[in-house]
């Protein structure tokens, strides 16, 4: 065998073993995901869980299954890849580490606007029930103010990074200040705000994968899907931009455009999650930079493992929110928050091989 | 090859190149000569389509630059910026198929693969193929960014000060590699201060002063009242069996 001929089958073996770590990230978000339709403040066995997708199983376990926990956990997944993959594009087009929806203040942005859409253009009616203190009743009108509002975040990052270079202070100084900004405007709204809407917005802000059904469910898909695709079918221009940008141009990226869309459609996927959520930090942040330990920063890799891993990290978060102190049901963002914030941690400071800080 | 009429660029107003013109031929080794600031990295970004002359035009194969998209761009001429670090660690492997990017529609097939790996062959970097690019050696690494280069297959490679912070023995093995590709039909063009390794390895010089042409040709373009004019510098210009020699003597 020819020299070149081993090399060939020794990178393929590399990319194999990557391939390997993705089915098994694949089968853990399946595991937590079976997990996740099962446990809760009424326990289903995993027999009884199965038996539901036949023909037999009990039609309360039925009810609890398709109405509440299904849309759940599906929320969980398609929140969590929306957040992963946003965080692994913000970090690899602003070619840094810090990058997530979160910490560029994209979250909170997107919180206000559709804060603003539910007081403003009364976009969201009240009950008196904690689990549903805000209905969407338009969500569409509430995801396009989310979006409008974050991408005023995006812009003023973009406008930093031209200007003053993407340097991780840079970016954390415009995350502070487009956080501050908005949270600022978040608490304008809520001063106007009577004491049922205050209460109701307050509530909104936690991250809470109960709030939406199956029709939030459809708009994320329909809107997330083309914008991961375009996410994955750019993953070698985000590998070649991570070179640099003269790296990238001379090797054909359209750097400009390839950055503007990144930005945009990472504003939107987070939008379309914070819309009809409300804040759930840390996913976009700590998910990508726990991949990268694993798999590295191929983004051919790198893409769908944070995919995969912030789908399973998000489920499980809402897995412990309803367990931890059940019958109560802890919004899933204060799990995220409290695991996430101690995971980045421990990342930081073992930080060899996956986040480096540069 | 690269043609360049009149080429002229500002940077917010403060004329950087101010009306360059020269053609380059197919498989020469051209060395962008001059002192900081004279105008040498632009030149280069003006060549490779990063910037858009405001006067002048730039064409590759009578074709004018503005004209060709980056992609088609890529193809054609590959372009080494000075010492660059990744973000986030890449393997040589991976570094140097990133270099078949302009080929690649949807995935890097298994020519992609087969080209990378002969390059790697070529180059005397497959023992490192799945080491982290960050953690080389500045030599090791600029060879891994020329074989990125050589991986994109262009007819014209353009590189930044590539001997920059490279000791004696890398500074000699890039540009005898450079000139390995020049003797194969490749058009090399690199921005070098040290001008005793051009006249060593390279045919052709292009001597730029504030943002002009102050000399062009082969090595007998080089005088002690250029250099002096050029660099400040007094240099006595020493020949030994057969090759030219600059010696600095004393600053002006």
């Amino acid at each position: 065998m020819s020299r070149e001929n081993e090399i060939e089958k020794q990178y393929a073996r590399f990319t194999e073993r990557k391939g390997r770590y993705l089915w098994l990230a694949a089968l853990a978000t399946l595991l937590l995901a079976v997990l996740g339709l099962a446990l809760g403040p009424s326990s289903i066995s995993l027999r009884d869980l199965f038996s539901l997708f036949g023909s037999g199983g009990e039609e309360l376990h039925r009810g609890i299954v398709m109405q509440i926990r299904l849309p759940r956990v599906l929320a969980g997944i398609v929140s969590g890849i929306a957040l992963s993959v946003s965080g692994v594009v913000m970090q690899s087009v602003l070619r840094n580490p810090l990058g997530s929806p979160f910490t560029l203040g994209i979250s909170n942005a997107a919180a206000f606007g559709a804060a603003f859409a539910v007081i403003i253009f009364g976009a969201g009616s009240m009950n008196s029930s904690s689990n549903d203190a805000v209905l969407i009743a338009n969500p569409y009108v509430v995801t396009l103010s989310a979006f409008f509002w974050s991408l005023i975040a995006c812009f003023l990052i973009l406008l930093v990074a031209r200007h003053r270079g993407a340097t991780p202070e840079n970016m954390i100084l415009t995350g502070i200040i487009a956080s501050s900004l908005f949270t600022a405007l978040t608490a304008a709204i809520q001063y106007l705000a009577d004491d049922v809407q205050l209460a109701a917005i307050v509530f909104w802000t936690f991250g809470d994968l109960s709030k939406g059904g199956w029709r939030e469910l459809m708009i994320q898909v329909i809107i997330l899907l083309p914008v991961m695709i375009y996410f994955y079918r750019n993953r070698w221009n985000y590998n070649a931009l991570d070179a640099g940008d003269e790296t990238a141009r001379s090797l054909g990226v359209n750097i400009g455009r390839l950055r503007l869309t990144a930005m945009i459609l990472a504003s939107l996927a987070t939008a379309t999650v914070v819309s009809f959520y409300g804040i759930i930090a840390f996913v976009g942040l700590v998910v990508p930079h726990m991949v990268r330990r694993v798999i590295g920063s191929d983004e051919r890799f790198l893409i769908p493992g944070a995919a995969l891993a912030g789908a399973a990290f998000m489920v499980g978060c809402d897995i412990v929110a309803r367990t931890l102190i059940s019958p109560m049901v802890l919004p899933v963002g204060i799990l995220t928050s409290v695991i996430g914030a101690p995971l980045f941690i421990l990342l930081l400071v073992k930080g060899k091989g996956g986040a480096q800080w540069k | 090859m690269i043609t360049l009429s009149g080429v002229q660029f500002a940077y917010n107003g403060f004329p950087v190149i101010k009306g360059i013109t020269h053609s380059f031929a197919k498989g020469s080794f051209t060395a962008l000569l001059g002192p900081n600031g004279s105008g040498k990295s632009t030149l280069l970004r003006l060549i490779n389509g990063i910037l858009t002359p405001q006067a002048g035009t730039v064409e590759v194969k009578g074709r004018s630059a503005g004209s060709i998209s980056a992609r088609e761009m890529a193809r054609e001429m590959a372009y080494v910026p000075q010492m660059q670090y990744n973000t986030f660690p890449a393997t040589v492997f991976d570094t140097v198929l990133l270099g078949r990017n302009p080929y690649i529609s949807w995935s890097p097939g298994k020519d992609d693969r087969r080209i990378t790996a002969e390059i790697l062959v070529r180059f005397g970097l497959d023992d490192i193929a799945l080491k982290d690019l960050n953690k080389l050696s500045g030599g090791q690494r600029q060879q891994v960014f020329i074989a990125r280069a050589l991986a994109q297959q262009p007819s014209v490679i353009l590189l930044d000060e590539p001997t920059a912070n490279l000791d004696l023995r890398h500074q000699h093995e890039i540009l005898l590699l450079l000139g390995e590709l020049a003797t194969g039909g490749i058009t090399v063009l690199a921005a070098i201060h040290d001008l005793n390794l051009a006249l060593k390895y390279c045919s052709e010089f292009i001597i730029l002063d504030d943002g002009q042409v102050r000399a062009e040709g082969g090595s007998e373009i080089f005088s002690e009242e250029l250099i002096e004019d050029i660099y400040g510098v007094r240099t006595k210009i020493i020949r030994h069996e057969g090759e030219m020699f600059i010696l600095p003597t004393e600053p002006l």
